[in-house]
């Protein structure tokens, strides 16, 4: 039965929120986080969602996909290189085995690899629990056997999910979910077993949002990066704010679109207070020190909490 | 109710592509290209002259640009049908005063209807590229081999017959391929094909009938796709063109020769208020040293000389 509310989390207003306070006093934690993506030419059908518009082999929509691996990766990682940058990537996990060389060039600069499933054409509406275990458990064995690395984060494939996604995702160990849209901090995840937290993911900010579906030019992208920093800067002065830069090669790393994106990526990371950093150390950093607090200031709003 | 088994099986998880027309390579990775004369960027620009049908079938799908309305749809028939009639004058006078050599797309209906337009393009010395028969007729997943070959037949002698020319690229309508299109047009003497929008450098596509190669016709620097897809401004569209051309400009100077591929409609860059939006986005190209502006044909020869 279809529900109101996902219920993963509680009412918590933005205002009279217990300081959030980042390493070193930073105002933003940044993080930017490259999709590395691989669609498939003729993926299987699903019941809930068509992957192609066009008959199979849909070439124009998977060739525009496949110009980020090819070309626009490394443009984008040439750019965060420049500015110190270390992506958190959002990786279709069968990508290790597609085009090692990319993972290579990512491990090379110790950035973080986190699940976004086995290939972007694969979605988990209708998956039962049995399946959906099978693709969380392939996400962290082809993970840790190419990069070494045990997984903490999950952006799911093609943003599809089922109700026991994050269930799940806490008690394989994972720390954060970037499905939750609804904040500028990190929060609390009910799951039910361990500690779960979601960490803002902009699709605000997401470029192929930006392009693909609000068809915004390059140069208009650049500018909503620096007022969406700026914001949240001045904001940080008082308690800790997140601000994430969702990527995806085949998009911001175009030729007519990259020069705009280093422009604005060069000015938010020449700020002082500003800890440019992956999801798992902001996630880390926020399990350690601010979860409990949350949790309380959280429950202070539940409907007949006393004091209120 | 779960899916099926099979949904979480992978019989393609290996190394490279998930198909076999191409291999898996890293722009970034392969050998420096040096064009003739030392030139740092090898200019293609492509207008496309297309016959949109009044009766323009709606399966599997419309071209973009097509008929919107029920029909009879003069409104959109109209608007495209101005691009061979007004559009490609103020396009070709623009291109000759830059100096500027063009490979024209043109469907075959196209050369039937308008033979001028054949006659215009003859008198440049400019290359023809068949753009299939017109923006109706697709080529599409599924389709019967037989209707297909017969359609990439019609397109390449018609145009043959018309040009002289032999006529050796090739760009689906709407970029819209079958699973057989590549093996056909090869096996009908293509040796270059404009669909293909992963690269922005030629690369060996494998056919039944050899290897032929994709060039890259540029998609995200359409004008079609920024105007009318994104709905941007003409000024948006100049500074996207000339970002473009700056960034592989630069490109040139660590990574080898270039190519910059400008796609223009002469339906939509061809009206008053668009004309001189696209002759500010190629002068300003045009205003650089090493640019060597060329058609397809020459710019794949060239590369496939490197050795």
């Amino acid at each position: 039965m279809q529900k109101e509310d996902p219920g993963l989390y509680d009412y918590w207003p933005y205002k009279d929120r217990p300081k959030l306070e980042w390493p070193n006093g930073a105002r933003v934690a940044l993080w930017v986080a490259p999709n590395i993506e691989f669609y498939e030419l003729d993926p299987p059908a699903n019941p809930k969602r068509t992957p192609w518009p066009r008959p199979t082999p849909a070439i124009l929509p998977y060739a525009q996909r496949d110009y980020g691996n090819r070309a626009g990766h490394w443009r984008m990682m040439e750019v965060m290189d420049r500015c110190g940058v270390r992506g958190s990537v959002s990786l279709n996990v069968a990508l290790c085995e597609h085009h090692p060389e990319l993972i290579e060039e990512c491990v090379k600069r110790d950035w973080e690899f986190y699940s976004h499933g086995i290939y972007n054409t694969r979605y988990c509406y209708d998956m039962d629990e049995a399946q959906e275990r099978a693709i969380i458990e392939d996400a962290i064995e082809t993970v840790r056997k190419h990069t070494g690395q045990t997984i903490a984060g999950w952006l799911a494939p093609a943003l599809t999910h089922t109700e026991r996604t994050m269930d799940l995702l806490a008690e394989y160990g994972l720390l954060y979910t970037c499905d939750l849209f609804c904040d500028d901090q990190p929060q609390p995840v009910k799951v039910k077993s361990g500690r779960f937290i979601s960490i803002p993911y902009s699709l605000e900010m997401n470029d192929i949002i930006v392009y693909n579906f609000n068809f915004q030019a390059p140069r208009r992208y650049a500018d909503m990066l620096k007022a969406n920093f700026d914001q949240l800067y001045e904001e940080g002065a008082a308690s800790g704010t997140v601000m994430c830069i969702p990527l995806h090669a085949y998009a911001v790393g175009q030729p007519h679109r990259i020069q705009p994106f280093a422009e604005a990526l060069e000015y938010i990371t020449g700020h002082d207070d500003v800890w440019v950093t992956t999801g798992r150390e902001i996630a880390q950093w926020y399990l350690d020190h601010h979860y409990d607090t949350a949790l309380k200031d959280i429950a202070k709003y539940k409907a007949g909490a006393a004091g209120g | 109710m779960a899916l099926p088994d099979d949904y979480l099986k992978y019989p393609k998880r290996a190394y490279g592509m998930d198909h076999d027309r191409y291999t898996w390579s890293i722009l970034q990775k392969r050998p420096k290209v040096a064009w003739p004369n030392g030139a740092r960027i090898a200019l293609w620009v492509v207008p496309a002259l297309e016959f949109f049908p009044l009766d323009q079938p709606a399966q599997p799908f419309r071209a973009p640009g097509g008929m919107v309305t029920p029909y009879p749809d003069l409104r959109h028939y109209t608007l495209r049908d101005y691009g061979n009639r007004v559009g490609v004058f103020r396009v070709f006078k623009l291109l000759d005063a830059l100096a500027i050599k063009a490979s024209v797309a043109v469907n075959s209906k196209v050369a039937q209807r308008y033979p001028l337009l054949i006659d215009e393009i003859d008198a440049r010395g400019w290359e023809v590229i068949a753009g299939g028969v017109d923006m109706g007729r697709l080529h599409y997943g599924g389709m019967d081999a037989a209707a297909e070959m017969a359609q990439v037949r019609e397109s390449l002698s018609v145009l043959r017959e018309a040009t002289g020319q032999a006529v050796t690229g090739w760009l689906s309508p709407a970029k819209s391929e079958s699973e057989n299109t590549l093996d056909l047009v090869a096996a009908e003497g293509v040796d270059y094909v404009c669909d293909w929008i992963n690269d922005d450098m030629p690369y060996e596509i494998e056919t039944k009938y050899g290897t032929i190669h994709s060039m890259p016709h540029a998609h995200e620097i359409d004008d079609q796709t920024i105007m009318m897809g994104y709905h941007h401004s003409e000024a948006q569209f100049v500074d996207q063109v000339r970002d473009q051309f700056d960034v592989l400009y630069g490109e040139t100077e660590t990574e080898g020769g270039r190519i910059m591929a400008v796609t223009i409609h002469p339906w939509m860059s061809g009206q008053p208020h668009r004309i001189r939006a696209l002759e500010a986005a190629l002068a300003h190209i045009m205003a650089h040293d090493g640019v060597w502006s060329a058609t397809g044909a020459e710019i794949l020869a060239a590369f496939k000389g490197q050795g």
